[in-house]
This record gives C-alpha cells, sequence and structure tokens, in this order.
C-alpha cells in the first residue's frame, strides 16, 4: 500500500525541483518550516521526531532543502515530511505538509475488531511494522535496515 | 413637560415621531446593527418604513401606549437612522437600523432572532422587506461559543493540511440498505476522500433505521482508515423529531468512534445551539447542512441573506456550513458567495459592498468555520474551485465521485489527483485560471480515472443567472 497522508501522496514522487518550488512558496508567505521523521506513521501518530527545530531563520530555500537531504540520508528508509508553520493570529497551526520521501516497501496497517454488545465493533488500526523496535521497522528492498 | 404629554397622548403616531428614526444617531460600538431593504407599498414614505420596522423589532406597537413611561423607553427604542436608495432598484431602500445591546439576551440566536425578523416580516406598510446584514458588537459576540472545533483544531484533528478538504454525500439520496449504503462510504474513502456525508433527509427511514446506517458506516471509515493511513470521517446525521432522539443518535455516534456528526438548518436555533454544546463537550466537529434555507435567502426583495445566516451560524456555533459552489448546480453570484465565505473563515472581515458586506466585522477570537461548496461539481472545474473559494473549505463531489464510469473509487480518486495537482501547481506559482485545464489534462496523462473524469462531465456546466446578486458594482475611478 501506499500510505496517503500529506498534501501531495496521490502525486508521484515528488522530484527535488518540485520540492523546492513548494519550500520557496512556503518562505514566500512567511511560514517557518520544519522537517520530521518517523518510522510509526499511524495515523494519528501527531508527533513526529523532530529534525531540530523549525526552521524559523533559515529564509533560503536551498539551505533548507540541505536540511531536507540530510534528514533523508539519516533515514533511508523511514518517513520524512516537510511542514510549513504560520504563525499569524487566526492560524498558528501548520499550513502545508507533505511527505518527501517513504520507506521503498510499505506494509501498511492491519485492522483489529473487537465485538461488543449490540453489534458494536471496537476497531484498532496497528501498524505491521510497528510490531519491531524503533529502527527496525522498515527495510529497504535490499534488506538494509533505516 | 408639555413635549412628554404630547407624546404619550393616546391614539396612533408616525413611528418616525415616536422616537424610532433619528437621522442624527451615531451607532454606539455596543449596538447591534441591522440593515434590510425595505420597499414599502406605494405612496409609504421610506423613513417611516424605515421607523416603522425599527419600531416593530424593538419595542413599538400599533399604537401610543403610556406604558413606555415606566421605562427608560428612549434607550430601548431601535433607532432608524439611515435610509438610502437602492442603486438601480427604484421602490427599494437599505435601511439602517441600531438596537442597543440590553435589548438581547446574552448567547442566544433564538432571542436575536425573535427581535430582529420576529414580527416585521408580514408589516401591512411594506411590500417586501429583506435582511442584506448584520453588525454584530464583540461584546455580543463574546456571550456566544462559536464553532465547537472551527478550521485549525479539525485540521489539526484530521492531520490535513494546505488543501481544501474532499467530501461526496451517498447518493441515492434515499433507499440504500445500511450495508449498501456503507459499501458507498467505504469506496469513496478508500478512493481518496476525507469524508462521506449523509443527505439532509437520511434520518430513520423504513428502508434504514439509524443505528444500521452508523454501525455500517464506521465499518466503512475504519476500514478506509486502515486502508491508507489517513483520518477519515462521514458526517452522521443526527436530526430526528426531537432533541432527546438528537442527543441518542449523537452519543451512539461519539461511541462508535465517529470524528464528526451532521445535523440539519431545519431543526432550528436553539436545537443547533444545544447540538454545538454537545459538540465542544464531545470533541466533535459539527456539520451543518442548510436544510430549507433558499425558501427565505434566494429572493432578493424578502427574506434574510445567506450572509446573515452564516453569521447567526458561526455564533451559534457549527463547524462546517454550506455556502455555496459558485461554480455548480445550485445559486450561487461570485461576489455574494466570496463574501459569505468571508463572514465564515475571517477573523476580522472587512466591509466589502461589492459582496453585500455592509460592515466592518470584528469576529472577536470565535473560531472560523469551514464552508462546504456542494452541488453539481466535478473534477474538470478544480482550477475554478480554488480559484473562488480558497483552499479552508470542504469540496464535496457526490454525483462527481459515485457517477464515476469506472467506479467510485476511481471517481473519488479523479477528485483528490486534480485537487493536489492544482494545488501543486498554484504553489510553484502558476496561474490557474489560464492554465487550470492544461494542469488537469497533464495530471489525467498517467491517472487513468481522472481522464475518464475530465471526459464524462467535460460539458457540464449550470449557467443560469443568480438571483441574490450584489447590488453594488465598482465605478471606473480616473487613475
Amino acid at each position: 500500500m501506499r500510505i496517503t497522508q500529506g498534501t501531495f501522496s496521490f502525486l508521484p514522487d515528488l522530484t527535488d525541483a518540485q520540492i523546492l518550488a513548494q519550500l520557496r512558496y512556503a518562505l514566500a508567505q512567511g511560514w517557518a518550516i520544519s522537517i520530521e521523521t518517523t518510522d510509526d506513521p499511524h495515523p494519528r501518530n501527531c508527533y513526529w521526531d523532530m529534525w531540530g527545530n523549525p526552521l524559523f531563520d533559515l529564509r533560503d530555500a536551498a539551505g533548507v532543502m540541505q536540511e531536507v537531504n540530510a534528514c533523508r540520508r539519516a533515514h533511508p528508509n523511514g518517513y520524512v515530511r516537510v511542514n510549513a508553520f504560520d504563525s499569524t493570529r487566526g492560524f498558528e497551526t501548520t499550513r502545508l505538509s507533505f511527505i518527501v520521501s517513504r520507506p521503498s516497501d510499505e506494509p501498511g496497517f492491519a485492522l483489529t475488531r473487537t465485538e461488543d454488545a449490540g453489534r458494536r465493533i471496537r476497531y484498532t488500526i496497528a501498524s505491521y511494522a510497528a510490531g519491531a523496535p524503533e529502527g527496525r521497522r522498515y527495510r529497504s528492498r535490499d534488506g538494509d535496515v533505516g | 413637560m408639555r413635549e412628554s404629554a404630547e407624546r404619550y397622548r393616546s391614539g396612533v403616531m408616525p413611528y418616525a415621531q415616536m422616537g424610532y428614526w433619528d437621522s442624527d444617531y451615531e451607532p454606539k460600538d455596543t449596538d447591534v446593527i441591522a440593515v434590510f431593504r425595505i420597499t414599502p407599498q406605494e405612496g409609504v414614505d421610506p423613513v417611516e418604513a424605515a421607523a416603522a420596522v425599527a419600531g416593530e423589532s424593538s419595542t413599538a406597537t400599533w399604537t401610543v401606549v403610556w406604558t413606555d413611561r415606566l421605562t427608560a423607553c428612549e434607550r430601548y427604542r431601535a433607532k432608524a437612522y439611515r435610509v438610502d436608495a437602492v442603486p438601480g432598484s427604484a421602490g427599494q431602500y437599505f435601511a439602517y437600523i441600531a438596537y442597543e445591546l440590553d435589548l438581547f439576551e446574552e448567547g442566544s440566536i433564538a432571542n436575536l432572532t425573535a427581535s430582529i425578523i420576529g414580527n416585521v416580516f408580514g408589516f401591512k406598510p411594506l411590500k417586501a422587506l429583506r435582511l442584506e446584514d448584520m453588525r454584530i458588537p464583540v461584546a455580543y459576540l463574546k456571550t456566544f461559543q462559536g464553532p465547537p472545533t472551527g478550521i485549525v483544531v479539525e485540521r489539526e484533528r484530521l492531520d490535513k493540511f494546505g488543501r481544501p478538504l474532499l467530501g461526496a454525500t451517498t447518493k441515492p439520496k434515499l433507499g440504500l440498505s445500511g450495508k449498501n449504503y456503507g459499501r458507498v462510504v467505504y469506496e469513496a474513502l478508500k478512493g481518496g476522500l476525507d469524508f462521506v456525508k449523509d443527505d439532509e433527509n437520511i434520518n430513520s427511514q423504513p428502508f434504514m433505521h439509524w443505528r444500521d446506517r452508523f454501525l455500517y458506516c464506521m465499518e466503512a471509515v475504519n476500514k478506509a482508515s486502515a486502508a491508507t493511513g489517513e483520518v477519515k470521517g462521514h458526517y452522521l446525521n443526527v436530526t430526528a423529531a426531537t432533541m432527546e432522539d438528537m442527543y441518542e443518535r449523537a452519543d451512539f455516534a461519539k461511541e462508535l468512534g465517529s470524528c464528526i456528526v451532521m445535523i440539519d438548518l431545519v431543526i432550528g436555533y436553539t436545537a443547533i445551539q444545544s447540538m454545538a454544546k454537545w459538540a465542544r463537550r464531545n470533541d466533535m466537529i459539527l456539520h451543518l447542512h442548510r436544510a430549507g434555507h433558499s425558501t427565505y435567502t434566494r429572493q432578493k426583495t424578502h427574506g434574510v441573506s445567506f450572509r446573515v445566516i452564516a453569521k447567526w451560524m458561526r455564533m451559534a456555533g457549527v463547524d462546517h456550513l454550506h455556502a455555496g459552489t459558485i461554480v455548480g448546480k445550485l445559486e450561487g453570484d461570485p461576489n455574494v458567495i466570496q463574501g459569505i465565505y468571508s463572514v465564515c473563515r475571517d477573523a476580522v472581515t472587512a466591509k466589502n459592498l461589492q459582496q453585500g458586506l455592509f460592515f466592518d466585522q470584528d469576529w472577536a477570537g470565535l473560531r472560523k468555520l469551514m464552508p462546504v461548496a456542494s452541488g453539481g461539481i466535478h473534477a474538470g472545474q478544480m482550477h475554478q474551485l480554488i480559484g473562488y473559494l480558497g483552499e479552508d473549505v470542504v469540496l464535496q463531489f457526490g454525483g462527481g465521485t459515485i457517477g464515476h464510469p469506472m467506479g467510485i473509487q476511481a471517481g473519488a480518486t479523479a477528485n483528490r489527483v486534480a485537487l493536489e495537482a492544482m494545488i501543486l501547481a498554484r504553489n510553484e506559482g502558476r496561474d490557474l485560471w489560464a492554465e487550470g485545464p492544461q494542469i488537469l489534462a497533464d495530471a489525467a496523462k498517467w491517472c487513468a480515472p481522472l481522464d475518464a473524469a475530465l471526459k464524462t462531465w467535460k460539458d457540464v456546466s449550470f449557467d443560469y443567472a443568480s438571483t441574490d446578486t450584489a447590488d453594488f458594482v465598482p465605478t471606473a475611478t480616473t487613475a
């Protein structure tokens, strides 16, 4: 399967040039970019690991791209996403968030059903990969752990 | 003293002379202000007609009463203070009326509307009357809860940023069994939509009782969430005959883990406010379908404009409000619709006569509500939808998803790909109005469902003249 979180997951994986164009757009809006990574992409996992603090003072898209690439190199088989944060009143929230790299193999999620009274069912979603300890959850197709 | 004796002599006196017209009145920051479009009967002076509206919507009756003198009546009298001819519409006038804040109970739309639209709309000296806009003072807004969730928190809960949300209404809207209904929900969510929606008139009918619908829909939501790794939702319509029934249905939706419930405008303002409080208490997003509104919002001369309804709904506290599509099958002049979207989404709405906004409106920190564009829209219009409506909106493609020739999942995928491709291109600085069709065509080269959608609906548009249009047009000025 392909996890479709983020603003652009239904498109083919973005090229570096496309990522740069989005970074330029976000910076032009005055937003701060942050980079996050995880190997536990559960839909309710809202706290991915931060790749350092948000880059409040880095206003140069090429510089941000270097950070993106450093994070990708450090997590070749994990998920990496770029967020853009808007601090203006009425927003004060993420305005754009898209995945820039993902494991080559995404096993997806199991849906567990627990039957309850009155035909109710309790649903639990669990990532197949997250059954393994952190850092050993995704392997590239050639067997590397990321 | 003699003056007062004259004023309160028993009998009938023009409203203007009774104190309901004051051309020198300067509205206070705490006044509620309403602007009405009045169409007086032949021979009725527009100022007297405006004063009559002020009188009948505040303290007056048809004749002088001495009991006024037991009160601070001059303070409680609404004051018509300005009457302007409507540009281009002979016999119609905009009447501005200011209301003292103490005339209204805190936090009650029912009380506000019982005054403002309570008696006056059947008043004989007027041929027609329309409430065009209102300025709600910050002091009054602060007594309302507002949207239980709001755009910002909704997006954070759903983990969806940077693009409009995508929805669809299950079709056919009536007749499906619970199991078949849930099938449509699952297919649409798995294919790429964020939400599916009950329609306004699906409650608990012989073909599908509400509990059955809720159970099958939640199976669909959870299954689609596991299949995509995304948070998904289905607006479970809890509209019912009594508040007790609605609470029972809403509690069941919560127990099943739904993130959102839905109500219809026809349940009434008080019921809406009750559900808003329930939703805030239970961490639920509250979707409002504006069923019935066109009976009083559509015609320009009589009724209540939808921008006023939108203001009331932001105060009453709903998170989603159907607010027009511009390009779809339902009424919608671009200027008027954009004005309504501003009412839903701004922190401070600026006066904009061309969009029908007569006042600056500071929303005083009341959360923003997500407008919903629904009715006769399809993937081929994506550039226009984003161009007109922006990104904080739910785009609902019902027929445009379920009627897709390759199936419901393909229909959903076509819409999602069209949306993401268009947002990507917009952010890259491309001109959506000029290049939109090309952006869609390029994406269709690698996305067969989008290609099929564009071919199926390429000639569908709804070009009819709007009835609810702006009265003010920009005048050319020399540079």
